[in-house]
């Protein structure tokens, strides 16, 4: 197992690499609906939180005919690379951060909206102070992001082709041992894996803790 | 955050720092078995060429490269490849390597087909007594050739209770036979390979419609100009000639050689 190490410091880059692409990208989205009025703001909170069901083997898919080189971004170069596997897993993670967040955004700023409008705060001036007091349910929709992207298996099998010690994660090592036969060695990586998972998940809480 | 956005500005570093790499989509077999990861880096080493295998079943592993998405095949099926090729989409076929498949089953043998050479009559003998089969029913080499097999002995098993088509790879498909003390097609490479065997044993070997070819094909650039032609066409060459075949006839797990070189092929 010489190439164990790089396979789970693989999985944490493109786990947390694409759980930072979905916290940037879903926050600010959640903030904007829950401060910003505009027609179709319903819908659009339906449709995002609809999307958390949004199945893996069916993004990976469209990823992969989107990036292949017969499709429309196939110049990009990026199928069967890491790149691929924190796009397809953002794609997963942005709807799970983006519903939780705005969930607490948007009953934060039900509750001290009115407040920090009357003391003459405009809502980006607002915003940072609305993050702050949903510090911890943020934490959390970030965390659930990131669970998402950790335990992925079916889009980053299909847009990083499972190459041995360039795009091979823990998930797709896992389901490639299971087919060998090597089932006590496929248990032993999935203790592992959720053993990463339960690390980063304790760390993130606890520096969270730390600064109350 | 700064950390993550290092390691991943690392990650496509290390991919652009490669002075050249090809993308190998293969079949399974060769790759489950250990046989790339044995043979690969010494072409590696040799040329400097990055291989990056993408092994899934043979029809998928074309249908990649028929995208453009594979800058060479190793693949399982002449039918297939056949097919491949009139598409236009592949180029210069070369032999590099054989086995066998066989049927393996559990030792009781509910079909009385152990030691048997005829894999047809084995499998009439399936269907008489409803022994279970464990199909791949993914469309990659193996299936292509049970599915022809079949059809030799004149029975179409799809939707018998006894036939389990279970959409999956090779490993895959050995897993659920193992569980259910089911017969299956499978390569050698990957039987010998593969550690949860149960009470799975080899049953019928040695008939000449068992022989398992693998071929690499080059893809047509005037197909898919962004293929990498020359590194391509160096590791096909490489496969079939002396340092590459004398590196898969080197394998062996177990004492078992798992794939022999081309050249000692016994050609219908």
């Amino acid at each position: 197992m010489e190439s164990f190490l790089p396979t789970v410091g693989l999985s944490l880059a493109v786990s947390l690499g694409a759980t930072a692409l979905a916290a940037a990208l879903g926050i600010p989205l959640a903030a904007v609906l829950a401060m910003v009025p505009f027609p179709g703001r319903r819908a659009v909170v339906v449709a995002v939180n609809a999307l958390l069901g949004l199945p893996p083997v069916v993004v990976g898919l469209v990823l992969y005919l989107l990036l292949s080189h017969a499709g429309p971004l196939g110049r990009l170069g990026l199928l069967f690379t890491p790149g691929a596997m924190v796009v397809a897993q953002a794609i997963l993670a942005t709807p799970i951060v983006a519903a939780l967040a705005h969930r607490a955004l948007e009953a934060r700023w039900v509750e001290f909206g009115r407040t920090l409008q009357s003391c003459g705060a405009s809502r980006l001036q607002a915003l940072p102070h609305l993050l702050a007091l949903s510090r911890r349910t943020l934490t959390t929709a970030v965390l659930a992001g990131f669970g998402r992207t950790v335990s992925e298996v079916g889009a980053v099998l299909i847009v990083g082709g499972n190459i041995a010690g360039y795009t091979r994660v823990m998930t797709t090592t896992i389901v490639l041992e299971t087919s060998k036969g090597n089932l006590e060695l496929a248990l032993a990586l999935g203790c592992v894996l959720i053993g990463i998972s339960v690390t980063v998940s304790a760390t993130v809480l606890a520096l969270g803790e730390g600064k109350r | 955050m700064r950390a993550i956005l290092a390691a991943l500005a690392m990650l496509c570093w290390v991919g652009a720092a490669q002075a050249e790499s090809i993308v190998l989509a293969s079949t399974t077999s060769v790759e489950n078995s250990g046989l790339l990861a044995r043979i690969l880096p010494v072409f590696t080493a040799q040329t400097g060429i990055d291989v990056k295998v993408v092994a899934q079943g043979t029809g998928q592993a074309l249908a990649t490269a028929a995208r453009g998405d594979a800058d060479l095949v190793l693949v399982h099926d002449p039918e297939a490849e056949a097919g491949f090729i009139a598409a236009g989409h592949g180029i210069l076929r070369r032999e590099i390597a054989w086995n066998d498949f066989l049927l393996v089953g559990p030792k009781s043998d509910p079909a009385g087909i152990g030691g048997s050479k005829d894999a047809v009559a084995a499998l009439k003998a399936v269907a008489a007594a409803r022994a279970p089969f464990v199909s791949r029913g993914d469309n990659s080499g193996t299936d292509a050739l049970e599915k022809r097999l079949w059809k030799l002995a004149g029975i179409d098993p799809a939707g018998q209770d006894w036939y389990r088509d279970i959409g999956g790879g090779m490993g895959a498909a050995l897993n659920v036979a193992a569980g259910l003390d089911a017969v299956t097609l499978t390569d050698r490479g990957t039987w010998l390979a593969f550690a949860n065997r149960r009470n799975l044993v080899e049953l019928v070997r040695g008939d000449a419609r068992l022989l398992n070819r693998y071929d690499v094909i080059q893809i047509n650039p005037e197909k898919h100009p962004s293929v990498k032609v020359e590194p391509a066409r160096r590791l096909a060459e490489w496969l079939a000639g002396p340092v590459g075949q004398a590196a898969i006839g080197a394998y062996v797990v177990a004492g078992e050689q798992l794939f022999h070189p081309d050249a000692d092929a016994p050609h219908p």
